[in-house]
């Protein structure tokens, strides 16, 4: 039972972070409740949909289909994430401002709900698909007590759980001003994170160079196996032995994000919302 | 940031041609059976590329599993993957069948190859 909660566990625990960071991101932007639910419901929709035809996806592409896959997934939660940051860098301020003001949610904000909501979906597709294959195999094998395991499985799953609250609880402790400031420094990691793991994945089929195998190796250190390694893999990206490929396009995207960021940030009065006649840009 | 960024991505192009990939050599083969692998323990020269073959026998699902290759892969019951991996340094690298870690273990040696170097 306890080896089936650990593994089960440790699939959930990056998805739940990813999850947290998510919910704080939105703290405070009306309907994100139902959009989070929608996204945790499809992508375990979709995490069982990706176990059924593992095979499938396997044999795709002469072999490369999972990682093509994976690689895909997860250029599509940098873009998602990218986009949250973006107009984040836009809108955000007044939004903290707004909320502030009113001490309630509000409806501005609702527009990046979508594209968190896809990366909350991805999020669990991904480690949740292994979690079912996981799970689906201990039920198929009439061996060892299923029993036993399937409630360590589910032991493990709300334990991840536990762990994107705490998470999520956790950072709401950080004021209102200054939150967004920080869950946009944690979304762009996040996004520099997700991109280098897409660039392993590609660089394992051959599709792009490794430009070598382990930059450094601080595995005896901090492993990225170890539970506080993985939170800092799902965290930031760390890796105990990344590709140089990895370290570039994480660096490209944290860089580019950052400073997209800075460039889009609006000018103390931005014309065309309606949200204060005070200028609102003045802690830059 | 952004110069240290440039800096880095010219110097890792210097060095891509070192990395070709070889796509034509023989993958090494695993196969998985009552949840181990057979052999357990493979050898390969250091510093090139090379392919594992992972063959599943079992009728339920296995994840190849190793955080020295840095590869995860989810195998079928009786389906078969291929992975490239490498080049490595000398030294010994540990994968695992991740669903069941208590049997399914195994070791894969890159040894140096003295013409090589």
């Amino acid at each position: 039972m306890l080896a089936s909660l650990l593994i089960v566990f440790r699939e959930v625990l990056e998805a739940g972070l990813i999850v947290g960071i998510v919910m704080a991101a939105t703290k405070g932007v009306a309907g994100r409740s139902s959009w989070i639910l929608l996204g945790i419901g499809g992508g375990v929709a979709g995490a069982c949909l990706v176990a059924l035809f593992a095979g499938t996806l396997s044999d795709a592409m002469a072999g490369a289909g999972q990682e093509v896959f994976n690689a895909a997934v997860l250029a599509v939660a940098v873009v998602m994430l990218g986009w949250h940051n973006i107009w984040m860098a836009r809108h955000g301020r007044q939004l903290a401002q707004q909320m502030a003001e009113m001490g309630t949610s509000v409806a501005a904000g609702r527009k990046s709900l979508l594209a968190l909501a896809v990366v909350v979906a991805i999020a669990i597709l991904r480690e949740g698909s292994e979690v079912v294959l996981f799970l689906y195999g201990i039920a198929a094998s009439s061996a060892e007590g299923p029993f036993a395991l399937l409630i360590g499985g589910a032991l493990g799953i709300a334990l991840g759980g536990l762990v994107a609250w705490l998470l999520y609880r956790g950072l709401l402790t950080i004021p209102t001003k200054r939150l967004f400031s920080v869950t946009n420094w944690m979304i762009a990691l996040l996004a520099a994170g997700m991109a280098g793991q897409a660039a392993v994945y590609l660089a394992r089929v051959d599709v792009v160079p490794s430009w070598g195998d382990a930059l450094w190796d601080t595995s005896a250190f901090l492993p990225d196996n170890g539970i506080v390694g993985q939170a800092l893999h799902a965290l930031v990206g760390y890796s105990d032995r990344p590709m140089g490929v990895q370290l570039v396009v994480w660096l490209t995207v944290l860089v580019a994000l950052v400073v997209l960021g800075r460039m889009l940030a609006p000018r103390p009065r931005t014309p065309g919302t309606a949200v204060s006649a005070r200028p609102v840009g003045e802690t830059h | 940031m952004p110069r240290l960024n440039v800096a880095l991505l010219l110097l890792v192009l210097g060095a891509l041609p070192a990395y070709a990939a070889d796509p034509a050599a023989d993958p090494v083969r695993l196969t998985l059976k009552d949840h181990r692998f057979v052999p357990d323990q493979i050898t390969v020269p250091a510093g090139e590329r090379f392919k594992i073959e992972v063959v599943n026998e079992d009728d339920t699902p296995e994840e190849f599993e190793s955080h020295d290759l840095k590869v995860e892969k989810i195998v079928t019951a009786g389906g078969k993957i291929t992975l490239s991996v490498g080049p490595l340094k000398p030294g010994t690298y540990r994968f695992v069948g991740e669903y069941h870690e208590d049997t399914a273990t195994g070791t894969i040696v890159a040894a140096e190859t003295p013409t090589k170097e």
